[in-house]
């Protein structure tokens, strides 16, 4: 266990609170992500964890509450802003773009770096090219690293289910984020798959020093893995520490086992 | 002949990018190239220039246009005819407000005056989709269409309410009015052609092309990797509206000379374009070049072969044509939405493989 806790967190949420209509799918919570960890966030279904990713990358805006990023409190912003300022993510669903391939799937996550204008664009010109071929080594290095040569020019529609969240991954990862956000990375993969997943995530988080928020039903991925671990039950926050704080914590146990306290 | 990319190794970044990877791909598109630039020119005829080259060399540059929108960027649009025209008659008020202008120039600009307009009416796509924005683009073809017949300033007050292009030369050849020479017009608009199906594929191969097509294929997704979703869709109704503007000024000006707009630039134009991308192949450059030489073959085959092969009336003919048309776009979008350019390019990698499949 590394210890992060004397380092600034790099995201700080407080008191988010988001209603859809009647629906309370937030309910004032507040935890803070710290540069370099791996922060887990769990809880049953329905709970708010994919709403509070949606909020943390500006895709649902939080009636109530304030996220402070890198130290300023972060104003209104459009989700591809908010890309821009170092955060990526994965989606519950797979949201890859079904008719390009591997390769343009992971080169349109290198979207934000790139700079050359549409003309030099249009005319295949000054940066165009050179800018192509630079990035082009960049994706082939994250292509080496989820070992996904041999699909490099399929179309994604046609990967299996296991592959296409690894795409997935490397399109986030070719953004080189800050902080990556992954929802539910190993939904529906076999053991292998996902010591596989465990294992780029780690790497990603070592070799890159990449701040990872994450959602993961298996709790045995969670323990393993995440620095520290948010517990959310109902849209609020029932529990939140070290994973060994987390699972002898006595809500957390209850909202697993269902049980309620009178 | 072998059709081979054995023993053709890719060592760079760029060698892989290019447009033909194989060899024997690239070949074929010189000859093709020579063909068109230094054979056709030749031997064309009045018949040639206006039934088949001609129609076919505008309705390639339309329909590049609308796949950057439609078959790229996923933004339907029924509005094609309506461009059209706003780029015909910018010419037609180009030429005649400023007679020293190049008509290469006057074309250009067309484009560029159209891209305006795309914009303009591309903004509902900030707020609607699908369907709705394909009513949205229906409506701007109806408005357009009626602007041009109702306001006597664009036909420049002529009595016929039609628009004539007046005679234009590029290097002291005539280009435009009745007695440019078949080989001047095609090679006018064969130059313009090529520049354009180049540099579309230069767009679509780079950032430019991978920001619309993640539009296309998942908007939320592309905007949360930092694609900025306005932008993306306006810059397609930018490109895509120049090409069709440019497609607009040559039909008119180069191609039929005089224009009346509701005859030339009615909504069946839209639609005939839309056919054009999906049987050549949505979001496919070679594709947008096949469904128009598919659409203008056609026609003149059965009319060859029909009419005067069997003697068939021709009525009969245009009807089964319609048949033939509708049943194939039914066909391509159920079983194979990239038309014909997916077919040739599997065919190519059954070749590719043959004889031994795997
Ligand atoms: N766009 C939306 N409109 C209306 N209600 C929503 C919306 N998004 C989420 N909700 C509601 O908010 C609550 C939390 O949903 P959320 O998807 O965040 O749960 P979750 O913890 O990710 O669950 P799961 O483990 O099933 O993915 C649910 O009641 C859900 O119905
Ligand atoms: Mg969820």
């Amino acid at each position: 266990m590394r210890d992060t806790a004397t380092v600034e967190p790099m995201l700080d949420i407080r008191n988010i609170t988001l209603r859809f209509g009647g629906v309370v799918a937030i309910r004032d919570i507040s935890f803070d992500i710290r540069q370099g960890e791996i922060r887990a966030i769990i809880g049953p279904n329905g709970a708010g964890k994919s709403s509070m990713l949606n909020v943390i990358n500006g895709f649902y805006h939080p009636q109530e509450g304030e996220i402070w990023f890198r130290g300023k409190r972060r104003g209104p912003m459009r989700p591809h802003e908010i890309a821009r300022q170092g955060l990526a993510r994965t989606f519950q669903n797979i949201a890859l773009f079904k008719g390009m391939t591997t390769l343009d799937n992971i080169m349109t996550g290198r979207m934000t770096r790139m700079r050359s204008s549409m003309l030099e664009q249009a005319l295949w010109w000054g940066r165009a090219e050179r800018e192509e071929n630079a990035h082009r080594e960049k994706v082939e290095r994250i292509i080496d690293f989820l070992e996904i040569q041999s699909i490099r020019k399929t179309p994604v529609g046609r990967l299996p289910y296991g592959l296409q969240k690894r795409v997935e991954l490397g399109r986030a990862l070719a953004a080189e984020p800050e902080l990556l956000l992954l929802d539910e990375p190993m939904a529906g993969m076999n053991v292998e798959e996902k010591e596989d997943m465990s294992r780029f995530i780690l790497d990603v988080n070592d070799e890159f020093g990449t701040t990872i928020a994450l959602i993961e039903h298996d709790m045995g991925v969670v323990m393993d893995i995440s620095d520290r671990v948010v517990v959310l039950d109902y849209g609020r926050k029932i529990g939140d520490g070290t994973p060994d704080e987390v699972r002898n914590n006595p809500d957390v146990i209850d909202a697993y086992l269902g049980v309620s306290h009178d | 002949m072998f059709y081979r990319e054995a023993g053709d190794f890719k060592t760079s970044y760029s060698d892989d990018g290019q447009t033909f990877p194989i060899a024997f791909d690239r070949w074929r598109y010189y000859a093709v190239m020579a063909v068109a630039f230094l054979v056709i020119p030749f031997l064309i005829n009045d018949y040639w220039e206006k039934s088949i080259l001609m129609p076919f060399l505008v309705w390639s540059t339309v329909a590049i246009g609308l796949n950057i929108l439609t078959g790229y960027c996923g933004q339907l649009s029924l509005g094609t005819g309506g461009f059209m025209a706003v780029g015909a008659y910018a010419s037609y008020k180009l030429m005649t407000a400023f007679p020293e202008l190049n008509i290469f120039f006057v074309v250009l600009l067309s484009g560029g005056i159209t891209a305006l307009v795309g914009v303009l009416f591309g903004l509902p796509s900030m707020r609607i989709k699908g369907f709705y924005l394909a009513v949205a683009t229906l409506a701007a073809q109806f408005f357009l269409v009626w602007l041009f017949n109702k306001v006597p300033w664009f036909y420049n007050y002529s009595a016929s309410g039609q628009i004539t292009a007046p005679e234009r030369s590029v290097f002291g050849i005539l280009v435009t009015g009745p007695n440019a020479a078949p080989w001047a017009t095609y090679l006018f608009a064969l130059v313009i052609l090529t520049g354009l199906a180049w540099v579309a594929r230069n767009l679509t191969r780079g950032r430019v092309g991978r920001s619309w097509m993640a539009i296309r294929d998942m908007d939320i997704a592309a905007e949360i990797i930092g694609v900025n979703p306005l932008a993306t869709k306006l810059s397609a109704f930018a490109v895509s509206s120049f090409y069709i503007g440019v497609g607009g000024a040559l039909f008119f000006s180069v191609y039929l000379g005089a224009a009346e707009v509701g005859e030339a630039f009615g909504i069946d134009k839209s639609f005939l374009v839309l056919f054009m991308i999906i049987i050549g192949g949505l979001g496919s450059i070679f594709g947008s070049f096949a469904g128009a030489a598919f659409m203008v073959l056609l026609p003149v085959l059965l009319k060859n072969v029909l009419v005067g092969g069997l003697g068939w009336p021709t009525d009969l003919a245009a009807h089964l044509q319609m048949l033939i048309v509708g049943g194939l776009i039914v066909l391509f979008l159920i079983l194979e939405p990239h038309g014909l350019a997916q077919l040739w390019r599997i065919a190519k990698e059954k070749l590719r493989l043959w004889p031994f499949p795997h």
